[in-house]
């Protein structure tokens, strides 16, 4: 208890003189008020709205995840437990580990699909890979991102196993990142990931090497 | 220079460090090896961008409102970080800072913390301060990695190890991770590191990173990075620790529109991070169940209080000035006796240092304006390493009258011409003509700056520094949009 009360202290001591510290190196304290009419003057003359049509769009979100080594198949919306079939058959995958939420009719027979129920990193380390949705894709960029709702889980799951398979639907590409981060605002407190191919490492000499602590592989199933 | 801290106030000035590392041929073709693929990649995926100069523009813009309300956006981010389960704490300098993180491992009941490249914990030499309290701290980035086993230290903000090449990064894996059979490609190291870490991600229980951005608006946190070592480590410990400057913060969630464009292509030539994590406070079953941002301050409130170097704050350490400048490129990062190198390092080391160290960095520039032009969000680095020349001058000439009048009369001229954009191009130009005289061809037609004026002479004496390019970006960025291509 003593030393907490030290801690807690030192701490609001060393906020009130950071804080001084700024006012006076500013001339004055800042209100809420300028604040936000500071910011609503930034310019922002850069892109924020699609020049793509649909089919262009796609492609080039293809192109740029394939960019990054990860493997894009397109399908329609009856067709994905099809394609999640010859996917992990050609992967050799049998064991997966899926998000509570999870649309079922996305997963074939034949496999075992593990819902998860916040299992310890070991286990989930066990999995031949994992199954998730995705929130939004970025073509420009060729990014996925997911966020903590039914459906795409927790962060553990998505990163511990060494293989991810990822569903993203059509209506949920944009082109830009501006595009993208408003399509958010209204959940920007969920816990979110971006990623933009598989893991991916350029430290030694320059040389991109796929897989590092992350995925290894990525594979995307594109719904027209 | 290996095992040896980089620390401003013991380092050597930069003319001897960089006379020293000009010797190392090794070194200075790894990191012009580095630089070179790092600045092609660069230069791809910004020409892609037909937006790349409204986005800097914003980019500044944001973060020079930033400074503004500094006061106001931190108290914002405390208060909602606090509100999602945060726990917020403030540290003035270093010292205060390793203090409570050390205090915060020690509480989480671990004596091993597993670690995210970070600038600001290399900055206060973290890793030293947790070893003396008995704490040992595993660097997860594979170059940290790299850094760590080799007892070396950073060179480049983003690729602190590419002054090492395989055949180097080899002999230390072998050696540290007892691996006598392992293979020298990139792949098989990566997977040496893979399996080295894999079971400290399993099994550490608390983790430090620093932060690429905090998220005032939401009390979030944002971190960028590549290898899935970053989301490890912000995910699987029950205790997570983030120290950041003061300086990191942003007002708005949408604010991340700007900078998630500018920092991947400037610093990696990626499009994107291969991951980008966002998380605020704690979630239940999702991460950490504790989690304490450190908030730092430890001389930015010194820079922000000196107006023309203020715009140093802005920085999103890219590392990209470091890749364009020709002084970097030649002497490698070690040299400028900071974990900050490069153009950056260069205004940034002495500033934290409130110009008391590392007065000779200010001047280890052949202010040819590379860095201005790729930075990300507009710093005017000649601009402030002029301003920093006078304040050099002025410090070690207190009481001694007119001794250094003609240097700063110079260093003034030198700061209106930076002042202007329109003067400072004129005046690239006309530099470009005026060092013809110091140049001197070599066998294969590449031109060398044998001598430089000022204080660098000392430097440039014994070792010749590379011409300016032809061309400078802007020029050829200009030529290439009339062009049309
Ligand atoms: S000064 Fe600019 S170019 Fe250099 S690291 Fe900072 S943001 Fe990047």
């Amino acid at each position: 208890m003593g030393t907490e009360m030290t801690v807690a202290n030192a701490s609001s001591a060393a906020r009130t003189e950071i804080l001084r510290r700024i006012r006076v190196a500013k001339g004055g304290t800042s209100t809420e008020a300028a604040a936000q009419s500071g910011w609503g003057h930034v310019t922002r003359e850069y892109r924020r709205t699609s020049a793509l049509e649909t089919e262009a769009l796609l492609e080039l979100l293809e192109d740029r995840l394939r960019d990054y080594d990860a493997h894009v198949v397109r399908v329609g919306a009856d067709d994905v437990a099809d394609a999640v079939s010859k996917i992990l058959t050609t992967r050799g995958k049998r064991r997966i580990v899926v998000p509570d939420g999870l649309t079922a009719e996305w997963l074939p027979e034949g496999f075992e699909f593990v819902t998860d129920d916040g299992m310890s990193a070991t286990s989930l380390d066990a999995f031949d890979g994992v199954i998730t949705g995705s929130t939004v894709a970025i073509a420009v960029t060729g990014t996925v991102i997911l966020q903590n709702i039914a459906g795409q889980g927790r962060r553990a799951v998505t990163l511990v196993p060494d293989y991810h398979l990822c569903v993203v639907k059509a209506t949920d590409v944009v082109e830009t990142v501006p595009q993208a981060m408003e399509k958010l605002s209204g959940t920007s407190e969920l816990t979110t990931t971006f990623f933009s191919g598989p893991s991916a490492t350029a430290d030694i000499e320059m040389t991109r090497i796929k897989g590092v602590h992350g995925p290894r592989h990525l594979d995307v199933i594109l719904i027209m | 220079m290996s095992g040896v801290a980089l620390d401003p106030k013991t380092s050597p000035v930069f003319p001897m460090a960089a006379k020293a590392a000009l010797g190392d041929t090794q070194m200075r073709k790894n990191v012009r090896h580095a630089t070179n693929v790092i600045q092609t990649k660069r230069g791809r995926v910004v020409g892609e961008m037909p937006d790349w100069q409204q986005l800097r523009e914003a980019g500044k813009q944001i973060r020079q409102h930033t400074m503004e309300h500094l006061d106001f956006y931190l108290e914002q981010f405390e208060e909602n970080c606090t509100r999602v389960g945060g726990v917020v704490h403030w540290a003035r300098d270093a010292e205060e800072a390793k203090r409570i993180v050390t205090g915060l491992v020690k509480a989480s009941g671990s004596d091993e913390v597993i670690k995210i490249k970070s600038m600001t914990t290399e900055e206060i030499h973290l890793n030293d301060a947790l070893e003396a309290a008995g704490i040992h701290a595993y660097e997860t980035d594979l170059a940290e990695l790299i850094i760590q086993l080799g007892q070396d230290q950073p060179s480049h903000i983003v690729v602190p190890a590419l002054h090492k090449n395989r055949q180097q990064i080899r002999e230390i894996f072998q050696r540290k991770m007892n691996l006598p059979e392992l293979g020298e490609s990139p792949q098989d190291l990566a997977d040496a590191a893979r399996m080295f870490l894999r079971e400290k991600f399993l099994r550490v229980k608390t983790g430090v990173s620093g932060a690429n951005f905090l998220i005032a608006e939401t009390g979030g946190v944002c971190i960028v990075e590549s290898e899935g070592n970053g989301r490890m480590c912000l995910t699987l410990p029950e205790t997570l620790i983030t120290i950041a400057g003061i300086d990191k913060v942003l007002p708005r969630f949408q604010d991340l529109e700007v900078v998630l464009q500018l920092l991947p292509r400037s610093a990696t030539g990626e499009r994107m991070n291969p991951y980008n994590s966002i998380w605020t406070g704690v979630k239940e079953g999702d991460g950490p169940r504790a989690f304490h941002v450190v908030l730092m301050d430890n001389a930015r409130t010194e820079i922000l209080a000196d107006k023309e170097g203020r715009q140093t704050l802005n920085c999103i350490r890219c590392g990209a000035c470091q890749n364009v400048c020709p002084v970097y490129r030649q002497t490698g990062g070690q040299a400028y006796g900071s974990v900050y190198a490069g153009p950056i390092g260069a205004i940034l080391t002495p500033q934290l240092q409130e110009m008391h160290h590392a007065q000779s960095l200010p001047y280890a520039s052949s202010l040819c304006g590379a860095c201005y032009e790729v930075c990300p969000v507009k710093i005017n680095i000649p601009e402030v390493l002029i301003h920093l020349r006078n304040k050099v001058v002025k410090q070690n000439t207190a009481g001694i009258v007119g001794l250094f009048d003609v240097e700063a009369g110079a260093m003034k001229a030198m700061a209106m011409i930076f002042k202007s954009e329109r003067r400072f191009r004129a005046a690239q130009r006309l530099g470009r003509m005026a060092e013809t005289p110091l140049v001197r061809k070599d066998g294969r037609g590449v031109g060398w700056i044998g001598w430089l004026p000022g204080m660098l002479g000392g430097w440039t004496q014994v070792r010749d520094l590379q011409e300016m390019p032809k061309e400078t970006f802007r020029d050829w960025w200009e030529k290439r949009r009339t062009n049309g291509n």
